[in-house]
């Protein structure tokens, strides 16, 4: 009788431990896959993203003038730039650059911040960018600042004609998005 | 204190000790708010838990009134709001309750915190006590930012647009942080939505901390401007009539205050670009925060310049975010085994000298980002955390205390000219009763 007690015991313990170590990893495996789904609806919907793409008709942008369209709810500023700009962006040496990359979709990730890598070639008059101020998103005023590009009221970031920042705590120059011209006149951003 | 306190409660009615064998609220209540005892020299800076209690509760009310007119949609928004103002009966009144209510809240939270450290409430044992008010404070900043959010204004727009930006720094996971709080590429209406759900649910986990805050303090029992622990009976009063009569009292003054606010100038403490409609397109020619975070905001641009690996983005933000986190962790900075500052001539100096630096803060903080203002920024910045990470530990080690009385009670009548000899003193409070 205690022997077959003891073996009992032996039996119910390895019971227990079974149900103890299953039900624990069921648990935790089962709480993973609930809590993702209410971490994923905060990510942008299906109607956020369904908004890649704009087309603009340059045609009415003169040279020193400027265009602001909104693609993915941010602001994207198409400017033609004047000889004046497109010569102070090219003189500017990379050594003086707070962010030496490019930034540029169009480009490999790692492209020098020169003025020709800001645009796209034979457009290098065109400067289109997405207008946010890369320290906290503010939209930066243009053709203001030291350095006759975009000042940031926010918080006093500024840029140069080429959006390249040159002072103030923003840490990038600002995106440039993926753009082509599709004929003389119209743009495609996205 | 009173928690280890013998509960005093006995229940007059039949009704009453049905009550109390079956579940004992009567019996919380009375222990904690009627025969609760605090000590018998507390000050008006005392009573802005009692405020701060009741801020929250008319906060809760308003908010909850004012979401039955409210619409959360980007398209409705600020219509909404200006219909609560207009065409709502009474609507005016209950937002502008809500809204300078959101600053008032902030004045006695501030005082309250100040308080705390001016009288070392943080000391052994009130650590977690200090740190479930760091967590309310923390709690109450995401509720005011998200809420300001809310009328959907120029200020609402960019604000939200800033502060969710902060996200957006932190290295490799940032932009993907930023898009789950926002909800797309740019603050728009599932911002919207999101902080509208968000600013209704937080108040009620700032309830939650404030019972176990409350908790807390009725565990380890109150301090005092004296900083000397209760040592026996003659150093308390009973928490009715006293605290309740001194609290009710601060209250109304306090109420009085908030009324000509709310009835006189209710949008001193706001902004006007907040009348004018969120526009995603156009950012308003300045950015500033509610008064209450503009020494924080401060702090923020103060980092103009990478250090090192770390970019000046990263940097503000971090710098910010730690000027917050300091508070946490004020317990175990503080060296000094005395509390007050009463008894503490170098650090009474130093606090007021902070406070100083915090007020100038929240200038700079609501100044452009040009001239001199940046470097006072930095300058300001530069003490707040010298504050904490070297006065602070330093004084308590080099600093001589003034002499201290032996108890609570003996400092009252010290100061009432009770006892001129501190001998004598131990004697008085059985004579003067």
């Amino acid at each position: 009788m205690s022997a077959h007690e003891a073996a009992d015991e032996t039996v119910d313990g390895n019971r227990r431990d079974f149900l103890y170590i299953a039900t624990g990893m069921v648990g935790v495996v089962g709480a993973a896959s609930v809590a993702w789904p209410f971490i994923d609806q905060m990510q942008p919907d299906a109607s956020t993203l369904a908004l890649a793409q704009v087309e603009v008709d340059v045609s009415s942008v003169q040279k020193g003038a400027s265009l602001t369209v909104k693609w993915r709810g941010k602001p994207v500023v198409i400017r033609y730039r004047t000889d004046k700009e497109l010569e102070e962006g090219k003189t500017v040496k990379l050594s003086d650059l707070k962010d030496p990359i490019a930034r540029n979709a169009n480009l490999p990730s790692d492209a020098p911040a020169t003025d020709a890598n800001r645009t796209v070639p034979k457009r290098e008059a065109w400067l289109v960018m997405v207008e946010v101020c890369t320290h906290l998103g503010c939209i930066p005023l243009g053709e203001q600042g030291e350095f006759g590009g975009w000042f940031c009221p926010c918080h006093g970031s500024q840029y140069d004609t080429a959006g390249r920042i040159r002072k103030g705590p923003a840490p990038e120059n600002m995106a440039i998005p993926k753009y082509e011209f599709t004929s003389e006149t119209v743009v495609r951003v996205g | 204190m009173s928690g280890m306190q013998h509960s005093t409660y006995t229940p007059k009615s039949g009704i009453g000790r049905w009550v109390d064998a079956r579940m004992p609220l009567p019996r919380l209540m009375y222990d904690s708010f009627v025969a609760y005892p605090v000590p018998r020299n507390l000050n008006y800076a005392y009573t802005f838990g009692g405020i701060l209690s009741l801020m929250l509760v008319l906060q809760i009310l308003t908010g909850v009134v004012l979401a039955m007119h409210y619409a959360a949609n980007s398209d409705l928004a600020f219509n909404s709001v200006e219909g609560i103002m207009r065409d709502v009966n009474n609507g005016w009144l209950l937002r502008y309750m809500h809204s300078t209510g959101a600053s008032f809240f902030f004045i006695a939270v501030y005082i309250h915190m100040f308080r705390g450290l001016y009288y070392g409430s943080y000391k052994a044992p009130r650590e977690l006590l200090w740190i479930l008010g760091c967590i309310i404070y923390l709690l109450m900043m995401a509720t005011a930012f998200m809420g300001y959010v809310l009328p959907w204004g120029q200020m609402s727009f960019w604000g939200a647009t800033v502060i969710t930006g902060f996200f957006s720094a932190i290295p490799l996971v940032g932009d993907w942080i930023q898009q789950l709080l926002i909800g797309g590429f740019a603050v728009g209406n599932p911002t919207l939505n999101r902080f509208f759900s968000l600013h209704y649910l937080l108040p009620f986990m700032i309830a939650g901390v404030v019972v176990l805050h409350i908790w807390a303090l009725h565990v380890a029992g109150q301090t005092n401007p004296t900083g000397i622990e209760v040592k026996s009976k003659t150093d308390t009063v009973p928490f009715s009539p006293h605290a309740t009569v001194k609290d009710g009292f601060a209250m109304i003054v306090f109420l009085f205050i908030f009324a000509y606010f709310i009835f006189y100038i209710p949008n001193f403490l706001g902004h006007a670009d907040n009348f004018v409609e969120a526009n995603p397109l156009k950012t308003p020619s300045e950015i500033v925060p509610e008064w209450y975070f503009l020494p924080f905001y401060a702090i923020l641009r103060a980092i103009t310049f990478n250090i090192g690996p770390i970019n000046s983005k990263l940097g503000g933000v971090l710098v910010m975010f730690g000027s917050i986190v300091l508070l946490f962790i004020v317990p175990w900075l503080d060296t000094s085994k005395i509390r007050s500052a009463v008894y503490r001539p170098w650090y009474k100096l130093f606090f007021w000298i902070f406070i100083a630096d915090v007020v100038m803060l929240g200038w700079v903080g609501a100044k452009p980002p040009e001239g001199i203002y940046p470097m006072l920024a930095l300058l300001g910045a530069i003490w707040y955390y010298a504050h904490f990470l070297i006065i602070l530990p330093v004084l308590g080690l080099i600093e001589t205390p003034r002499r201290m009385p032996n108890s609570i009670t003996e400092a009252v009548l010290e100061k009432n000219g009770g006892s001129a000899h501190p001998a004598g003193a131990a004697a008085a409070p059985q004579t003067k009763g």
